[in-house]
Formats: C-alpha cells, structure tokens, sequence
C-alpha cells in the first residue's frame, strides 16, 4: 500500500513528459476522479489509482457511467464527512480533541510519505524513526504548554504533574536536543544531502501541520463557535465556488488550478458570508457553543458553562440608509457574533483558497495526484484540510487581537511564582490603578 | 523539447552524493596588508599567522562593543543575524542554480523582515514600556502587533503562490523551505541572544566565551595530545582535544564568571530609562551575585587543602553553562560540518580571511543561546513583573477586580500583607 504511490509516480514521470500540455491542464490536484478520465483520453495509460471505493458503493453504482459514478462517489463521501463532523461535535470537547490530534498525525504522515517517495529515502532506516520521534517531542511541548494553561488546577495537585510542568521547556529542549543529536550521529557518508532534505523536510512540516492543529484546539478551548463557524464556512467556500464555478464558470482564475473560475469565486465569497451570518445567528443562542471550555475539578470533565459574553446578546443595531429602503427594516437584532463573523468569512473566501493554491503547486512540483488515497474521491486528508491551515492561524490571530484580552487565570499563576517583593508591587500598582478608575473605593476593604 | 529544470533537478536529488558537481574553491580575500607582511614565510605558517591575527582581532572588537554598551550589542547581533541568513540564502541559490528567479531574492528579504519585526514588538517592545506608553502611534502598533504582523507574513505568502512559475515550481517551493528554515535557525536564535543579554549582560557574555574557549582549548589539545578520532563527520576533531577542551572550559568559566559577577554592569538587566532615553544597567544585585561561603566537601578539602570556600552562586550555573558548550555545542559544529559535506562547499562564505564566514564563527553558539534562553526560565527567573503589570492592566475591570481579590486573599495568606482595613 505505501509502495503504490511510488510506482504510480515511476509511471506518471515519463508519461508526463510525454503529454506535458495535456497532463498540466488534468493534473489540478481537484479530483481522483480525474485520473480516470485521463486514462480515457491519454495514450499510454498509467496504472490505474487502486480503487479505495467500498465494494457496497461500487455494486450500488455499477449501472451508471464512469463520470456519474465518481460524482455519486463524491457525493456521498462529502455527506459522510460532514454527518461525522455533526456526530464528533454531539460528542463533546475532549473527542473533538483527539480528532484534531489524529488528523494531525495522518497529515503529518502524509507529507512524510511524499519526502520518502520523492527522495527514494526508505533505505535510511534512522529516519523513520527520526521523524516521528520529532513529532512526538513538538507535540510533548505544545500540550504540555496548553495542559498548564488549560488545566491549572488539576496540575497543581498531583506532584508529577507540577515538576513536569514547572520544568517543562528544560525538558522538551532536552527531549528534542537528544533527537537533534542523534541525527548528527546518523549521519552517513554518500548520504548526506538526503539527509539534511528530508530533516528540513520534517522541520517544515511540522512547522506547518503541528503548530496549526495547537492553534485549532485553542480556538476550540474558547469556545466551540469559534471552531465550528471557520472550518464550516471554508467547507461552504470549496462547496459554493465549486458549484457557481459549475453553473457560471468562464474566466479562469489562476495557472496553478485550471478549474478555478472568477465567477466561482466572487459567487462563494458572497455565498460564505451569507452562509456565516445565518450559521453564527443560530449558534449564539446555544450556551454549549458559545461557553469556552473549562475543566472542572469536582467532576474531572470538561463543562460549558457560564453567562454568556457581551458577544453573544442579542443587540439592537441601526441600519444604514443604504440598505434601509431595500431590506424595508430601521432596526436589526443581531448578535455582535455576527459581524465578526463576517471577517471570518471574508478571510476564508479571499485567502483560504491561496492554500488550496499552495497545495496545488506542491502536488505539481513534486508531481503527485493526491497527498494520498485515504479518501474515495477526495484523495488524503491532507488534500481536504488544506485550506484549513491559513484559517486556524487567522482565527487565533484575530481572537488574541480583537476579542479577548490576556487570561486572567494565567497571569495569576504566573503571579504566584513571582518573588514576594514583586507580588507586593504588582499588588499596590494595580490597586492603585483601580482605585483611580474608581473601581475600588479608597477605604474599602474589598 | 524545453528542459523543465525541474525534471533536472529532481534527477539530481535523486543521485547520490558523490555526482553533485563541486563549487568552485572560494577565491582568497585575505587583505593585502598582511600578504606582504607575511609573505616571508612558507604557506602553512602564513595560515596560522593569518587564522591566528583575524582570532586576536575579533575577540578584541568583542571587547570593544562590549564597552560600548548593550545597545551596540544589540546591533551587532542584528548584523550578525543578517549576514548569517545572507550566506546560507546565497548557498541555497549556487545549490540549486536559483539566480535567475528574481522574485525570490525579494521574497526571502521580506520574510526576514517580517519575522523580525514579528520578534521585536514582542520582546523588544516590553523593555521600553515606558517609552512606548508615551506615544499613541506605537501604543496602537503594540496593542494589534500580532494581528499586523500575521498579515505581513500572509502578503508575502500569497506573494509566493502568485509568483510560482510553471516548470520551476520544486525549485521554488525548495527555496521557499529554505528560507523557512533559515529563518527558523538564525532570527530565532539571535532573538534569544538578546533576550538573554537583556537578562544581564554576564548571561550573554559567559556562555559565549565558554563557546569559544572551548573552540580554541579544543583545538590546543587535539594538537598536543591527539590520537583518537572523535567522529566521522570531522575527521580533524579527537577524543583528547574533546575531553581536555571540557575540563578547560569549566575551569575558564568558573573563573570567568568570578571575575565579571563583581560589577554591576555586568551582573543587571538591562533597563532603559526614559528620562535619560539611555540604557542602564544598575541594581541591586541578586542573590546570585552575592558571596556565599560553602563547605567544601570532605573529599575535596582533601586535596584543596581549604575548608570553605567563597563564591558566587552564578558560578555553579556558570559550570552547568560550561558543560553544555563542551558537550553539546560541538554538535552544532557537526551538524555545519554536514552541512558543507552535503552540499560540497568549503565555507559558508569568504567574509573572514583564513576563518570562512560569519556562520562558521557562530554554527555552535545557536544551540547555546537556545539553551541559555531555556535555562533562565526554567530555573533562575520567573515570568517578567512588568510584563505581567502590563497585561493585568488590559483586563476588563470586573476582571480586574476578581484578580485583585485573588491576589489579595493569596498575600494575606502568605503573610506579605498585613489584612488591615487600610489595605
């Protein structure tokens, strides 16, 4: 199975070479269906992608032609992932969490994959090794960091815990030194460009996959809104662009992906919004979305519970001018939500595709179809969450900026390890700026 | 047919070491002063008078910019930081023949353009609080700094994918992981540097010295008493001159570190102060700069002959600062040593004559800075008070008030705050 891509590639290069016009056109890194249609018109055919499709799908489709089939294979792959996605969500906070971590580890071993098959490296047995070893240290470090943020409490009652978590960076470096280390020590003569390619390999993609997916359940930590509505509306903007792209696709958006039309985009950008506004309308009535996460100590389980944020009350907002003689209202109730909504839309309408165009490229540098073939139809995990990544970033960004300050019960933590003089002069400043904000009254024993 | 050059090189990575053609030798800068003061003598004296001045020299502007203050520091760090990331950005260009893709030169610049303007509103910018609350421009710069900077970056990531050209898109996605990478080794690393000299300028001072000590203690050793090869990587290097370069660097460290704890300049963070709009370094010392006397262990006393000794606590954190340069920092002198290997190249670059390039002086001082940064945190300072003043500053006032009960209730309890009407 993991030798089936390589042989696919010895076959495509030279075919490729061939019909260089013609396969640039094909080869967009949309569709696995594509592969087959290609086969229809090319000479040579390669060997064919085998056939992820489940034997049910198959016998239930046999009658249609060839290109029906892959749309009903789409198709019906689209509507499993998203029922999943309502499914894990049902489920809590903590599940959501392991998927993020597995789909974190799928990718990561996705692009691996590729370095090994690009760089015919399976020889160097260390490197295996190497690679997932890095990964686990940058994992050990990321939650560790957010363990401590997250779960303050817990941590300070079990010994472990606390030492592991008072020395944690001491111990993540020396965990990724070691590593470090002994790739210097693995190091082999006649071998050492591949060497330091696929370790800057490795470097890069964790880079990219790893630091992303923390960022993703910091999100979800605030409040499962902010993870649902971002990856929703970049699913909405691959879904809708495809759709107006299909309907009133003519100019051609960019070289790297042939398929992508204007008109798709500018129709998705448009429908993303919309899309945002009435997603975000009808979740910010919900206190399970709209909580951030905690751990509650008693019960040892995460809750979400509170008092809803300024954010999430309805408001009375005026309209403009503009649009009041064509909606016909002088007022609108909405949720302040909504209008960040929209800048979260906006972003995965206008940006998130320059992933998807990243991805493209790669896919064409390194001449690939798909990251893998995980997915009937969709190709790897990899080729789904691509458009994700810009988007994870973006909504931590922008929520550290615009919507919730530092938090308060890590910088009491950090307080608490302050010396004692230091405490006392944080202590009196920020009385003393309380009373000034008359906050605190000055003789009040509060 | 059109040659994709990508075809070409992808060939070429899949081709063992040993068919990648050579770089041409690096061409001879020495100056011309000392070529005709040296020019009695045979070639290899020449080098070791050459190697041995251009040594003398650079440790002695060492001493000069460290008279002349933290801030010139800091700028030389930044030069420093720049012409590393300039060099290995050149050899990613002879490596993969990139010249002739014009965008890219102005995208690496901006990269690390943005990456340091990412790290220095969020480090630097905390030690001049005082500064920056004055003004409302910077005050709007700092407050959306991540935000600013996040969309820098983007720019020139979208920038990348419009520029990616058909038949040069390895190449391009190749010098994109490159300059990622670089930018990860070197402007990380020098931000750790000034982070550590902001600490003190004795925690940017000893363990670099350790660095170079054992460099050259090293090297002595390995020339007197070496037999045994240490590894493969750099066939040059031998147990002896590891281990005596170990032991020497302890001791140089030690001592060192003995010296330089008894000024204040040395032993402060560095503060700047508004009002004179100037950097100064005066404190009370630590604790860790202060005599202490310790028994000697009965083993020792034995041998030293004393039965207390005076020293400073630094000193114990000056031998931990010592071994991980003897132990661990030659590994990123290996992993350099690979490095050229791989890609066939003498030298990072010919800046100085008879020592290569600014990245050869300073490959094992990367991971020492990361480790200095990491051994600070984690067992001499806690989090930075005014950063931690600065941010409680910026909660919602309800939050403020559940802070300052918390933290009231806490010093109470400890017995720091006498619980008092008055407060």
């Amino acid at each position: 199975c993991l030798r089936g891509p390589s042989r696919f590639l010895a076959v495509l290069a030279p075919l490729s070479r061939l019909q260089e016009s013609e396969s640039e056109n094909k080869l967009d890194g949309e569709t696995a269906s594509d592969s087959e249609s290609k086969s229809e018109f090319g000479g040579s055919a390669p060997a064919p992608t085998s056939d992820d499709t489940p034997e049910v799908l198959n016998r239930a489709l046999s009658n249609l032609s060839s290109r029906w089939k892959n749309w009903w294979v789409r198709g019906i792959l689209t509507l499993a992932m998203i029922t999943f996605f309502f499914i894990i969500i049902y489920l809590g906070p903590m599940v959501l969490m392991m998927i993020v971590m597995c789909v974190q580890i799928k990718c990561f071993h996705e692009i691996i994959t590729i370095g090994y098959n690009v760089y015919h490296s399976y020889d160097l047995p260390w490197f295996r090794t190497l690679s997932w070893y890095f990964l686990l240290c940058v994992n050990y470090f990321f939650y560790g960091e957010t363990v401590t943020d997250y779960f303050f409490t817990l941590v300070q009652r079990e010994e472990p815990l606390r030492i592991l978590s008072k020395y944690h960076r001491f111990i993540s470096f020396a965990l990724y030194l070691t590593g470090f280390c002994m790739f210097v020590l693995s190091l082999v003569k006649k071998h050492y460009r591949l060497q330091f390619y696929m370790f800057g390999w490795t470097h890069v993609t964790l880079l990219i996959v790893v630091t992303q997916s923390h960022l993703i359940i910091h999100n979800l930590f605030e409040g499962m809104i902010w993870f649902i509505v971002p990856i929703s509306c970049v699913i909405c903007n691959d879904i809708m662009a495809y759709m107006f792209g299909f309907f009133f696709g003519r100019t051609p958006l960019i070289k790297l992906s042939p398929k992508k039309t204007w008109e798709g985009f500018i129709g998705g950008f448009f429908a993303t919004v919309l899309f945002g506004l009435l997603l975000s309308y009808v979740m910010s009535g919900y206190r399970c979305f709209t909580c951030p996460v905690e751990f509650n100590n008693d019960t040892n389980s995460f809750t979400v519970d509170c008092e809803p944020s300024e954010l999430f009350q309805l408001q009375e907002y005026n309209i403009p001018a503009v649009l009041q003689s064509v909606l016909g209202w002088k007022t609108v109730r909405m949720y302040p939500f909504q209008i960040h909504s929209i800048a979260l839309s906006t972003f995965a309408s206008l940006i998130g595709p320059f992933g998807g165009f990243f991805a493209s490229g790669f896919k064409r540098a390194f001449k690939i179809k798909d990251f893998a073939n995980t997915i009937p139809g969709h190709g790897g995990i990899m080729d789904r969450f691509d458009c994700q990544y810009l988007m994870a970033t973006f909504v931590n960004v922008y929520i550290a900026s615009f919507i919730r300050g530092p938090n308060p019960s890590k910088l009491i933590q950090q307080f608490l390890t302050l010396r004692p003089d230091q405490q006392l002069h944080i202590f009196n400043t920020l009385k003393a700026h309380l009373v000034d904000k008359g906050v605190l009254g000055g003789l009040e024993d509060a | 047919q059109e040659l994709d050059l990508d075809e070409r090189f992808g060939e070429l990575d899949l081709r063992n070491d040993s068919d990648v053609p050579d770089v041409p030798p690096s061409t001879d800068s020495t100056p011309e002063i000392l070529k005709r003061a040296l020019s009695g003598l045979s070639a290899r004296w020449k080098n070791w008078w050459i190697r041995g001045i251009l040594t003398l020299a650079m440790i002695l502007m060492f001493f000069l910019i460290i008279y002349l203050g933290s801030f010139m520091l800091m700028l030389l760090v930044l030069s420093i930081q720049v012409k590393c990331f300039h060099e290995i950005i050149t050899i990613g260009y002879r490596v993969y023949h990139s010249y002739d893709l014009p965008w890219f030169r102005s995208l690496s610049w901006y990269f690390l353009l943005c990456v340091n303007y990412f790290f220095y509103g969020e480090t630097v910018a905390d030690y001049f609080a005082t500064f920056v609350q004055r003004r409302e421009q910077l005050q709007f710069l700092i407050r959306y700094h991540r935000f600013i900077s996040f969309a820098l970056y983007l720019a020139g990531f979208c920038m990348f994918v419009l520029s990616l050209v058909k038949k040069h898109y390895r190449l391009q996605f190749y010098m994109f992981a490159w300059t990622h990478v670089t930018l990860l080794i070197t402007v990380t690393q020098s931000h750790l540097v000034i982070q550590n000299l902001f600490e003190g300028m004795i925690w940017f001072l000893v363990p670099i010295s350790s660095v170079i000590c054992n460099d050259i203690t090293a090297y002595i050793f390995g020339f007197f008493f070496g037999r045994t090869p240490l590894i493969k990587l750099s066939p040059k290097k031998t147990w002896e001159g590891f281990i005596g370069g170990f032991f020497s660097t302890v001791v140089f460290g030690f001592i060192f570190s003995y010296f330089l704890a008894q000024h204040q300049y040395f032993v402060c963070p560095v503060e700047y102060n508004s009002e004179t709009n100037r950097f100064v370094t005066e404190c009370e010392p630590s604790e860790l700069f202060q005599m202490k006397t310790y028994s000697v262990p009965p083993l020792l006393q034995a041998v030293l002959g004393w039965e207390s000794v005076n020293m400073y606590p630094f000193q114990m954190h000056s031998i931990a600062l010592a071994t991980f340069a003897s132990l661990i920092g030659p590994f990123g002198g290996f992993f350099a040593s690979g490095f050229k290997r791989a890609f066939k190249i003498k030298d990072f670059a010919d800046t100085i004559p008879g020592h290569g390039g600014i990245m050869d002086r300073f490959d094992c001082q990367y991971l020492m800075a990361t480790f200095v940064h990491v051994y600070i945190t984690s067992f001499i300072r806690g989090p930075n008070p005014s950063k931690l003043l600065k941010q409680l500053l910026i909660l919602q006032p309800e939050q403020q008030l559940d802070v300052y009960k918390t933290l009231k209730s806490h010093l109470v309890e400890k017995g720091i705050l006498q619980p008092s009407l008055r407060g």
